[in-house]
């Protein structure tokens, strides 16, 4: 199966361990997943403003590569997979607002003049959402090393379920990662903070309220005993993950625990090598632990 | 007759609101320059390749705001002119030995790239056709070499910038993109450094001694031959 893939600025930046374990395990399970040509920025943040149409071209132009690389063939399906959730949600949100408002779309076309028309038929596709369309069955039919007393607490940060009318899974009760984990073979550990915020960017100017937040949601589940946590997004991963030593200095008392994105814990499963699963891209390392618990080997 | 030919081949054009009549088979240079105005600035090697001669202009009955290099573009019946002779611009100072070929060395001297509306209003105002909206998000998502090899035709001529919304200037984020290639993707030319070893070593003194010594007619003969002899 080939499928236009959009990775976004940071996937190719600070989050090259998400891509690397991403295109590895979508191999694994016969994806292809081709990268967009001439792809721009996502828009980052979705236009809340109804007349903002200057937010839109940006999403609505990777909307037409999608077109155009369904026209030259070079996919078989107009479905655009997104694995950042902040590119997935901004890109989503304003295909449909677009896609609902002839006018905006008509005012988007006239704008971007030399660009082809936007047909309006693309679908944007978390990576989740193709893997359970996938169906759990067939992902663990592809587990070679089953993650059996791994502890992992899903963490769904706010992009994936929030706005309702976007969420990509039921935003009071989300399953779609738990269900993830169950089919590689990992223990689900479920945590009451894991739609709670954790501070996202104000990681720029206030660190002390990311710390915060972060601490609530790592605290949470060392308490209930956890050994990491696992995320579908960057930023998640920064606050959580990249900004322990943050957390450290107003709570001397927190230890550490790691946090990896899903796509490494498949890959893991998937019995892939060391440059799938990138772990060494994490910080806090997770090895130590994956060793413990002899799902790789000790180093 | 030739008077006549002229005549029937003249053009009126609107230079910064006042109108002269030029010939219509002149450059907007020329013909600025046949009606009267002295450039000072915003000319150089009116060839199309210093980019110091950009220009805005609009042309009768539509609403779009076009730019070119005066000395390329040819005038047009009616076409309303203005020189955009210099851009203001903050060009930042770097030592491109503390840098890395990677996103953050352009977040960090120009962190206005993030507010890219990829709107591609600087690939429409380029003279160049060079698809600079495409090099911007290159050198946002860290691809130097993708940038660097977009906007190899740069000539920093500014129409990006002064049209641009985000007030990125894109030619400044265009010429980091090409330094951090050369000196970190592409690396030194090797045929060069091996050439400036030759020319320390003495190969080419003998050479240049006797260069000192001819007359001029033979100079002139050795220069007119200089691919035959090689």
């Amino acid at each position: 199966m080939k499928l236009p893939y959009y990775p976004g600025c940071t996937l190719k930046t600070n989050a090259e361990n998400f891509e690397t374990s991403t295109l590895e395990a979508a191999e694994a399970l016969d994806i292809e997943l081709v990268e967009l040509p001439r792809w721009n920025c996502c828009g980052t943040v979705h236009a809340l403003a109804k007349d903002d149409v200057m937010h839109y071209l940006a999403p609505i132009r990777n909307l037409v590569r999608v077109d155009q690389m369904l026209a030259e063939g070079d996919v078989e399906d107009g479905k655009l997979v997104t694995q950042c959730v902040m590119c997935w949600n901004t890109i989503k949100r304003a295909n449909t607002a677009a896609i609902e408002d002839p006018d905006k779309m008509g005012k988007i076309k006239d704008f971007m003049e030399k660009e082809p028309e936007y047909s309006g038929k693309v679908e944007v596709l978390h990576f989740l959402e193709l893997l359970k369309e996938k169906g759990w069955d067939t992902i663990s039919g592809a587990v070679k090393l089953p993650l059996e007393g791994l502890k992992v607490a899903p963490y769904y940060g706010c992009l994936l379920l929030r706005p309702r009318e976007v969420a990509l899974d039921d935003p009071d009760n989300p399953r779609i990662i738990e269900d993830l984990l169950e089919a590689l073979g990992a223990e689900v550990v479920d945590l009451a903070y894991k739609s709670k915020c954790c501070g996202a960017y104000h990681a720029v100017h206030l660190k002390e309220v990311t710390a915060e937040l972060s601490h609530k949601i790592l605290s949470q589940a060392t308490e209930l005993g956890a050994d990491m946590v696992v995320t579908a997004c960057p930023l998640c991963e920064f606050n959580l993950g990249k900004r322990q030593h943050e957390i450290k200095k107003l709570h001397p008392e927190f230890g550490s625990i790691p946090v990896v994105y899903y796509t490494q814990l498949m890959a893991l499963a998937f019995g892939l090598n060391e440059e799938a699963t990138a772990f060494d891209e994490n910080t806090p390392d997770p090895r130590p632990l994956l060793a413990e618990k002899g799902l790789i080997m000790e180093r | 007759m030739i008077m006549e030919k002229n005549e029937s081949n003249m053009v009126t054009i609107h230079v910064m609101g006042k109108s002269h009549e030029v010939p219509g088979d002149l450059t907007i240079m020329k013909a600025m320059e046949y009606a009267g105005h002295q450039f000072r600035r915003g000319s150089g090697c009116r060839g199309g390749y210093c980019g110091a001669c950009a220009t805005i202009y609009r042309t009768k009955g539509s609403y779009k705001l076009l730019g070119a290099l005066a000395c390329q573009k040819m005038v047009e019946d009616d076409m309303y002119i203005a020189q955009i002779p210099f851009s203001p611009a903050e060009k930042k100072t770097y030592d491109i030995n503390d840098l890395r070929a990677d996103a953050n060395a352009f977040m960090v001297h120009y962190p206005e790239i993030s507010r890219c509306l990829s709107c591609n209003t600087c690939t429409k105002a380029c003279p160049q056709d060079i698809m600079a909206m495409d090099y911007v998000q290159a050198a946002l998502r860290g691809d130097v070499s993708e940038a660097a090899r977009l906007s190899f035709d740069c000539i920093s001529c500014g129409l990006c910038a002064v049209r641009c919304p985000a007030e990125i200037v894109p030619y400044n984020i265009a010429q980091l993109a090409r330094r951090l290639y050369s000196k970190f993707v592409d690396g030194p030319a090797e045929h060069v450094l091996e050439k400036v070893k030759e020319v320390e070593a003495g190969k080419f003194d003998d050479e240049l001694a006797e260069l000192q010594t001819l007359d001029r007619e033979t100079l002139k003969e050795r220069y007119e031959t200089r691919e035959k002899r090689l």
